[in-house]
């Protein structure tokens, strides 16, 4: 996309930042800062992904299909939107699945927390705290560390291969359950390299407390599910660190979505004071911690962290945290598994609307569809979280860049990427939705 | 010898495919030893100027300014390989070549000028010579590797030919289609998976796309007269992630299995 040159005022005090394409960020968006006088007088996060109509394309399509299309928005976290879609289809018709279904489905969640949350944390945003440009580099120097990070990687993927099929784009999930269920001798075969992974993700909360933080504190409006009896993941009230306490299908009552021209990304935010609101671990971490299991709140202990975190650069440590987590979870749910049961409950069609929002691992994931009799879908909704995050990540920015306007113009650079890269934006998520919002008929 | 150079490009997609690369966990360090990674904007902030001995290409185009983009890749790469459903056949969003996408963008989008789209969603051949396709939805990271070896080994990969059928029956699979009346399109796909869906209890839904010579009308005229499924529905199957794949064209603007928009209800 053409950028807009933008006249500067010459002078020590008049800079102009331009990332033209941001790397280590799943999918692609540009930054461009202009600061004059001393003054930051324009910031913008631009994303040009090109839109692929998702919502639009989902019209008319079966309702069993909407969790594989909707995978296909994002290669990072496909087991997200199959359970948003999952769950929304669910409601739309009326339709409990049984205990160990549910069990089933955290179990899978796990897998891809842990595989995204150990992708980002070393291979995307762990160079920027080590100075290093890849994890190729970082490899090089931490070698160790860096292998035991992709044993971790690869024990999350694997849980999702055994579960679902395949680690990108599973095809085991259905709307009432699953296809086939697995035996519990291949869950328990997990179990070693699950334990092993448990250890690694505790290395790993420990190093990553002790990373240099740049400074930025801001006051956020986190907005996370929250269930009473466990830490998020496919179920619960949405809730905010604002006082907001809502059922999901109110989410369109309190959050709008915003077109603004240099981005090809919505941007939402919340309604009633059109203002900037954060999803994703840091919101999670802020708003049920409680619900950790006792030796990831432990540890959290043990590396200082047990504790309210305002500094998006922290991040790093609160996804090393639901990693360990999200071991102990799935170690937990593996060791109680039994086979019991049909591997789905039916699902007959009826003309309704479903809503669900589940946790993925970058943050609250909110679907919406209408169905027919037929069981065909005649509107769909979907609003990701990077979506969401998007001004928050501006209005960091813009904070970062106004109190460090005397960094050098490569380490500001630098520093702004690493402030992007803490929300682990998935743009090929962002931009899905350009389509969104069919409001037609 | 020097190392040859990779470099990866998105175009419409969903990371899936080039995220396959940074799920090779056991390989990754490896690959990292055998090639020199010049351009991958996902995993480094480096970039290395071309031109490239290998290209990946992902993602479909959508965009003039991809039209654009696609051509000056080409000229800076030695190898070009298209890699996934996206990229070899238009993928998922490519569904919008059987729809009207200008209207509804119009009529649905607050602000329809801020769109940059192109009405079609083509694959990279369709725009460039390319050297090599790997199909799937996503691809199979183990056939990337061979593919991804070959080439710099200056080799054709070995990569089969077969249908999904052919996989399913070498793994022992129960056909779903015959015992559990599923709809199946394994007949019709390419290789590659394994026979996934099947050795799931489920039915092929064709995510590797239409193997080359496959017999799409023969299979078409079976879910249509045996298994009762409507022509709409059978199309539907079919026209799925690798929409634009040139042997499904044919279904489509066969009025007795489809119909092209201009007769689309709505
Ligand atoms: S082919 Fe499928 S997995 Fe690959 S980029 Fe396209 S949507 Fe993603
Ligand atoms: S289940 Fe599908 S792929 Fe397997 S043999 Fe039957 S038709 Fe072929
Ligand atoms: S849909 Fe077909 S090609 Fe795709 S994974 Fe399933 S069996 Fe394999």
């Amino acid at each position: 996309m053409a950028e807009k040159q933008i006249p500067v005022r010459a002078g020590i005090k008049s800079r102009r930042i331009k990332v033209d394409n941001l790397t280590r960020v799943e999918g692609e968006g540009s930054l461009l800062i202009d600061v004059q006088g001393g003054e930051l007088r324009e910031l913008k996060l631009k994303i040009f992904e090109p839109p692929r109509f998702f919502e639009a394309l989902l019209k008319g399509r079966a309702l069993g299909e909407a969790p594989d299309i909707t995978a296909r928005i994002c290669g990072i976290c496909p087991v997200a939107y199959m359970m948003s879609a999952v769950h929304a289809m669910e409601r739309a018709l009326g339709v409990t699945v049984s205990d160990p279904i549910r069990q089933l489905r955290r179990l899978l969640y796990c897998g891809e927390w842990i595989e995204s949350h150990v992708l980002h944390i070393f291979m995307l945003h762990a160079p920027d705290f080590l100075g290093y440009d890849d994890v190729i580099g970082m490899a090089r120097d931490h070698g160790e560390r860096v292998k035991s990070a992709l044993a971790m990687k690869k024990a999350g993927n694997e849980i999702i291969r055994v579960l679902g099929g395949r680690e990108v784009h599973p095809i085991n999930v259905k709307v009432g359950g699953f296809y086939k269920l697995p035996e519990k001798a291949a869950l328990t075969a997990l179990l070693d390299p699950l334990k092993h992974g448990r250890d690694t993700a505790r290395d790993t909360v420990l190093w990553a407390s002790s990373l240099d933080f740049p400074e930025l504190t801001r006051q956020y409006e986190f907005v996370a599910l929250q269930h009473p009896d466990e830490y998020p993941m496919n179920d619960g009230r949405i809730v905010s660190s604002r006082g907001l306490d809502i059922q999901q299908t109110e989410f369109p009552d309190h959050f709008e979505e915003i077109h603004l021209p240099h981005s090809n990304a919505l941007h939402a935010v919340r309604k009633e004071h059109r203002s900037a609101y954060f999803v994703g671990p840091m919101a999670r971490y802020q708003l049920s911690r409680d619900q950790l299991s006792e030796e990831t709140r432990a540890l959290a202990k043990e590396a200082g962290f047990l504790r309210d975190v305002n500094n998006p650069f922290e991040s790093i440590v609160v996804r090393a945290l639901e990693t360990h987590y999200a071991f102990d979870e799935a170690i937990r749910l593996i060791e109680q598994y039994e086979v019991d049961g049909a591997s789905s409950v039916p699902a007959p069609a009826r003309k309704a609307r479903g809503v669900a929002a589940t946790e993925a691992p970058r943050g609250l994931l909110f679907h919406q569809y209408d169905v027919d009799e037929r069981g065909l879908i005649t509107r769909a909704n979907i609003v990701p979280p990077t979506s969401q995050n998007q001004f928050t990540i501006e209005e960091d920015l813009h904070d970062l860049v106004s109190a460090n306007l005397e960094l050098p113009q490569d380490l500001l650079t630098a520093r702004c990427e690493q402030a992007i890269r803490n929300y682990d934006p998935c743009i090929s998520c962002a931009t899905h939705f350009l389509k969104l919002d069919i409001r037609r008929d | 010898m020097n190392k040859p150079s990779l470099a990866v490009f998105k175009f419409a997609s969903c990371d899936g495919c080039q995220l396959s690369l940074l799920d090779c966990e056991d390989e990754l360090l490896k690959v990292a030893e055998l090639v020199e990674i010049a351009n991958f904007p996902e995993a480094s902030r480096r970039i290395l100027p071309g031109p490239y001995d290998i290209a990946l290409v992902e993602g479909s185009i959508t965009t003039e300014h991809d039209e654009e983009r696609i051509q000056e890749i080409r000229e800076g790469s030695r190898i070009l390989i298209s890699i996934g459903a996206c990229a070899t056949a238009g993928g998922i969003q490519a569904l919008r070549n059987y729809a009207d996408v200008d209207q509804m963008v119009r009529a649905v989008y607050p602000q329809p000028s801020y769109i940059d789209t192109l009405a079609t969603s083509t694959p990279i051949s369709r725009h460039v010579k390319v050297d090599y396709e790997l199909h799937g939805c996503p691809i199979n990271k183990y056939q990337l590797l061979e593919v991804l070896l070959a080439f710099t080994a200056g080799r054709r990969p070995q990569v089969s030919n077969d249908s999904v059928c052919m996989e399913c029956k070498a793994a022992g699979n129960v056909c779903v289609m015959v015992a559990q009346g599923e709809h199946c399109l394994g007949p019709i796909t390419h290789a590659g998976c394994g026979a996934l869906c099947p050795s799931f209890d489920r039915g092929c839904f064709g995510c590797y796309g239409v193997k080359e010579q496959a017999d799409v009308e023969s299979l078409f005229v079976f879910l249509r007269d045996q298994r009762g499924m409507t022509t709409q529905q059978a199309v539907a199957l079919v026209q799925s992630f690798n929409a634009d794949a040139p042997e499904l064209k044919v279904i489509a603007s066969d009025r007795k299995w489809g119909r092209r928009r201009e007769d689309r209800p709505e």
